[in-house]
């Protein structure tokens, strides 16, 4: 018996054929994977799950893949760091930073594009695509490479120079459309009506998604088997979020961690928040905005699931949060001169609301509370290149270096 | 001259597999009331009686129509709508 046993819309339950669809045609909810829990339930343990390959695919049985033969670059397994600078600055006694910086290509993407490409592969495809703010380009770029299959990433032209190029090395066909993310998602969403191509954000989304469900594992485990009582997530499309809460609660509903009370807090850049922005209103429309942030991969202005981290939010008594540009860099620095993680601005976005709802009592002194870091800072060098240390210049002798620091005792 | 209407493809078993159909109304309400005659029962999957479904998004000309006039924003001639499913991207 397959461990997927078809895809089900979220909005009316309607059953569909486990094949590269995403929307129901009724009524245009989202589908999703359907499991057969059952039959997982009787062989996954903890104890299985500790003997698993150090990454992602130790979760393979809920994973919606048929095959053994995954595509993987090693993605996911990072380290959950307990952030005692952090924590002690900020008032909080039990703080861990989730460093997903530290994936093959250098954010949490890589969970999804494995599962997704995997799944694009057992499905016949020969070509994956997707729409991207910048990570997932890199990562759909290296995996198609991995695969040894043909590979089209849009992006929109005015990203990050080390996303541009940490895509292009991979040498995909990378397409820079002049517009916002907004527009190269329009423009994606009609092209995969028109070519059979796996696009891992469209077509393939229902799979795709199912990858972020692997950070809500890992912590899960990292913790000793037990759900954190507090997270933190950045928000672009929504997306990580609604899967984080779905994976601990499928381990609760599987018996491998006890009840799941955690609260999940949404962060969005002050320049692209339209779900933290109906999340203040408390209203469950999400209207589109749109975006002007030098937080770029945060910078989706429709985002496809904000009206479900809306409700996650909501349900789970969690909060919603934005930062400006300048706090956004104050987050990036603070992160690096505590903890030593170099984060991109998405990050920066994280820290900066972690900062402010410590400060404010929103999350409270001894919540055991998780921090997502999804990017790495080599990416967005641009938002902080004026913010950093300088070369001290000296001559190469011992007596410049002294005279430079002449406060240094011998 | 006419309105092109590009229809995604989980609507398209009710326009008899037509990618793209064409109208000649003017607001967006008269052009889903139009489609809804050409092509019965559409009118309900993409309007909820008040306004276009959460799960849908309407462009005008590449511009989403929550940035116009909703329902009520107006179709020129010649212009170029696109009825897209929402749940993409991220």
């Amino acid at each position: 018996m397959k461990k997927i046993s078809g895809l089900k819309c979220r909005e009316c339950g309607r059953k569909y054929q486990a094949k590269a669809i995403y929307v129901c045609e009724f009524c245009f909810g989202p589908l999703e994977v359907d499991y057969n829990y059952e039959q997982i339930k009787a062989h996954i343990s903890q104890e299985k799950i500790k003997t698993g390959p150090n990454s992602e695919w130790r979760y393979w049985d809920l994973l919606p893949v048929e095959t053994k033969s995954v595509i993987s670059l090693g993605e996911g397994f990072t380290p959950l760091l307990p952030a005692r600078n952090l924590g002690k600055l900020l008032g909080l006694e039990k703080l861990y930073i989730k460093n997903d910086a530290v994936n093959p290509t250098y954010s949490f993407k890589d969970r999804v594009v494995s599962v997704a490409i995997t799944r694009a592969v057992e499905l016949g495809f020969d070509t994956i695509a997707c729409a991207s703010t910048g990570n997932l380009a890199c990562s759909v770029a290296a995996y198609g490479a991995y695969a040894g299959i043909k590979a089209f990433v849009f992006i929109p032209i005015d990203l990050e120079k080390g996303k541009i190029i940490g895509t292009g090395i991979y040498q995909p066909n990378l397409i820079g459309v002049e517009g916002n993310y907004d527009q190269v998602n329009r423009l994606c969403s009609e092209i995969a009506d028109s070519f059979p191509w796996a696009f891992v954000n469209i077509n393939i989304r229902p799979y795709y998604a199912e990858g972020s469900k692997t950070l809500g594992f890992e912590v899960a485990e990292q913790l000793g088997w037990k759900a954190p009582d507090h997270v933190v997530i950045p928000l672009a499309s929504g997306c990580l979020m609604t899967k984080i809460y779905k994976g601990l609660k499928e381990f609760n509903m599987l018996g491998l961690i006890g009840k799941v009370r955690t609260k999940f807090s949404g962060a969005q850049p002050e320049g692209c928040s339209p779900i933290v922005t109906a999340y203040k209103e408390n209203s469950e429309i999400v209207k589109p905005i749109k975006p002007n942030t030098i937080a770029k991969s945060l910078a989706i202005g429709n985002p496809a699931d904000g009206y479900y981290a809306w409700k996650t939010m909501k349900e789970t008594g969690g909060f919603a949060e934005t930062v400006n540009d300048e706090e956004i860099i104050e987050g990036i620095k603070l992160l690096a001169e505590t903890e030593g993680i170099f984060t991109e601005t998405a990050g920066g976005v994280t820290v900066g609301v972690l900062k402010k709802l410590a400060q404010t009592g929103r999350i409270k002194k001894d919540e055991l509370t998780v921090a997502f870091i999804t990017g790495n800072g080599l990416k967005t060098q641009e938002a902080v290149s004026e913010a950093v240390s300088r070369p001290k210049k000296i001559a190469p002798t011992l007596k410049a270096f002294t005279e430079e620091f002449p406060w240094i005792k011998r | 001259m006419t309105t092109s209407i590009k229809i995604p493809a989980p609507l398209r078993k009710l326009t008899g597999n037509q990618a793209v159909v064409e109208t000649e109304a003017e607001t967006l309400i008269d052009l889903i009331s139009d489609l809804d005659k050409k092509y019965p029962g559409i009118k309900e999957r993409i309007y909820d009686g008040k306004e276009i479904r959460r799960f849908i998004n309407v462009f005008v000309n590449g511009e989403d129509v929550r940035f116009k006039d909703g329902i009520k924003t107006k179709i020129t001639k010649g212009s170029e709508v696109s009825i897209v499913p929402a749940i993409a991207g991220g």
